[in-house]
């Protein structure tokens, strides 16, 4: 997946000014910078979220699998399919039971095969670490779990839909560090199948689970390259400031 | 300000008002109150003694005779609200979903702004607009006219309510129905409404409750009738409130009762459907809300 000159509006203000990124495949790329530089407008590009928002216009690229999916021709319902978001606060859908949240996105598209549900249910659970937990409580309403257990069953439901990439904007900023550590446990497994690109304000986080990292502000990419040397060697004096602390 | 005079002289004028105050609130409260109690005692006791298996069945009669019945009028009611809440449930959730999912349109906001001014429009004159439309035209009151002119009335306030529960949805979960490759119809049909529907209900409920009630609009489209109808296009049709007002004002005593007893039956129509709304879905609603 990357972007290409990619420039987003909210209204008058101009949030992206042209991004140029390659996100690497089965890998783990974390989006960083201080508040307002763009990152969540970034993320929420990816998937043609942002131009739900009244007033919000993209310009540029976005290529998956050598299709651009802000061409005309492609539908954003399919594209959402193949690129899943987990969002910052817990949302699993209020009236639905844990199973029933799990199988929405399989249930609203039309999938009614028992089997195939259950199969790609106990499957996604599995992956988002949280099939132990719930196995016998499927019946629960999803709004009856913990924080930390709300948010894995949010990736599960991202999960089931099968996507190639997952987008993940501050999942654990809402979660205490027990819970934290569940999530970024299935980050790093989730990696082996699927793309993840993570934004992050959590320096330790990112390093602990990304192998990529990005270093944004205010709407530009100030400079990208593997976790380990962006932190040890960071070309860019503004990404050298951020990382010791000096602005956030 | 910190001896002990100036702090108690203080606290003993503020506790005086705060007495007061709350007297006085209480009072306003009784006398809010006190009307609809006058007015429920009062239908009580003149309706009561007039109900009967046979007075609800049975068709009417002349004003000196005991055994007639407001049969009719109740099945009219029935009938016009029925066919009023067909109208306008679909175009009144349709249009409550308009200006709720698409509400940063200009044509959201200005419909909007008229459908509020129809909520509380002049019933008489719907009644009217009605009559010309459809009774002058087809030369006939009817049970349809009825309905379409109490749909006039309840189609606002059904558009209003849904509006308003379908906009307390959180905007994250539409998102995140959005995120999972959900088509937006799909999202607002099963997602939204699906997480708004007790305050949909609760409105529908309420606007049937309030077209029950109303008079003015029937009396110039199905006006009255002594017969249960057989057709809803051409025969004029019985209503409770047009019987209320046709028996009240007759001056005849047998039919005055009976017009009491009619009123008691509307008024615990309209209780149950209200006290139904507060019990069963205010209950699945605190139940919801306490997950």
């Amino acid at each position: 997946m990357e972007t290409r000159d990619l420039k987003a509006i909210y209204g008058k203000l101009q949030a992206l000014k042209g991004i140029n990124l390659k996100f690497p495949e089965n890998k783990v790329t974390a989006i960083m910078g201080p508040s307002g530089c763009g990152k969540s407008t970034l993320i929420r590009c990816l998937n043609r979220i942002h131009e739900l928002t009244p007033g919000a216009k993209v310009q540029g690229e976005v290529i998956l699998d050598g299709i651009n999916i802000y061409d005309s021709k492609v539908d954003p319902v399919a594209i959402r399919r193949r690129i899943g978001m987990v969002f910052q606060k817990p949302n699993p859908f209020p009236t639905m039971t844990i199973y029933d949240n799990v199988v929405a996105g399989l249930k609203l598209n039309g999938v009614r095969n028992r089997n195939k549900l259950n199969e790609l249910a106990e499957k996604s659970l599995r992956m988002a670490f949280l099939w132990d937990e719930v196995k016998n409580d499927l019946k629960k309403p999803g709004t009856a779990l913990s924080g930390g257990q709300q948010q894995r069953l949010c990736i599960a439901r991202s999960l089931a839909v099968e996507p190639e990439v997952i987008l993940m904007d501050e999942p654990c900023s809402a979660l205490d560090p027990i819970a934290t550590a569940k999530v970024e446990e299935s980050i790093v497994e989730l990696k082996k199948e699927f793309t993840i690109i993570i934004v992050t304000h959590n320096l330790q986080q990112a390093a602990r689970i990304s192998d990529y990292t990005a270093f944004m502000y205010l709407g530009k990419l100030e400079e990208f390259g593997e976790t380990v040397d962006i932190f040890e060697n960071p070309k860019s004096e503004l990404t050298e400031k951020y990382i010791t602390g000096k602005f956030g | 300000m910190t001896s002990a005079d100036g702090f108690s002289s203080v606290s003993w004028w503020r506790r005086l008002v705060n007495k007061s105050m709350t007297i006085l609130i209480l009072v306003a409260v009784v006398l809010a109150i006190v009307p609809l109690v006058f007015i429920l005692a009062e239908v009580l006791i003149q309706g009561g003694s007039v109900i009967s298996l046979g007075f609800l069945t049975h068709m009417p009669a002349g004003p000196t005779d005991k055994t007639g019945g407001i049969g009719p009028a109740i099945a009219g009611s029935f009938t016009m609200v029925g066919i009023a809440s067909l109208i306008s449930i679909p175009i009144g959730v349709g249009a409550g979903i308009f200006f709720s999912e698409w509400s940063s349109s200009k044509l959201s906001t200005v419909s909007g702004f008229m459908n509020d001014v129809l909520t509380g429009f002049p019933t008489m004159v719907i009644g009217l607009f009605v009559y010309i439309i459809i009774v002058l035209t087809t030369h006939e009151w009817s049970a349809f006219a009825g309905g379409v002119a109490l749909s006039f009335i309840m189609i606002p306030i059904i558009a209003r309510t849904t509006s308003e529960s379908l906009s307390l949805v959180p905007n994250t979960l539409r998102e995140a129905s959005m995120a999972l490759g959900v088509p937006r119809w799909r999202t607002i049909f099963r997602v939204v409404i699906g997480t708004g529907k007790t305050g949909l209900l609760t409105g529908i409920i309420l606007s049937i409750a309030r077209a029950t009630g109303e008079t003015a609009p029937l009396l110039l489209t199905a006006a009255a009738s002594t017969h249960y109808i057989t057709n809803i296009f051409n025969q004029p049709t019985a209503s409770l409130t047009v019987l209320i007002y046709n028996y009240g004002t007759s001056g005849f005593p047998v039919w005055e009762a009976q017009a009491w007893g009619a009123a008691l039956i509307l008024i615990l129509l309209m209780l149950g459907l209200n006290l139904f709304v507060k019990l069963v879905i205010g209950k699945n609603l605190t139940e919801a809300r306490m997950e």
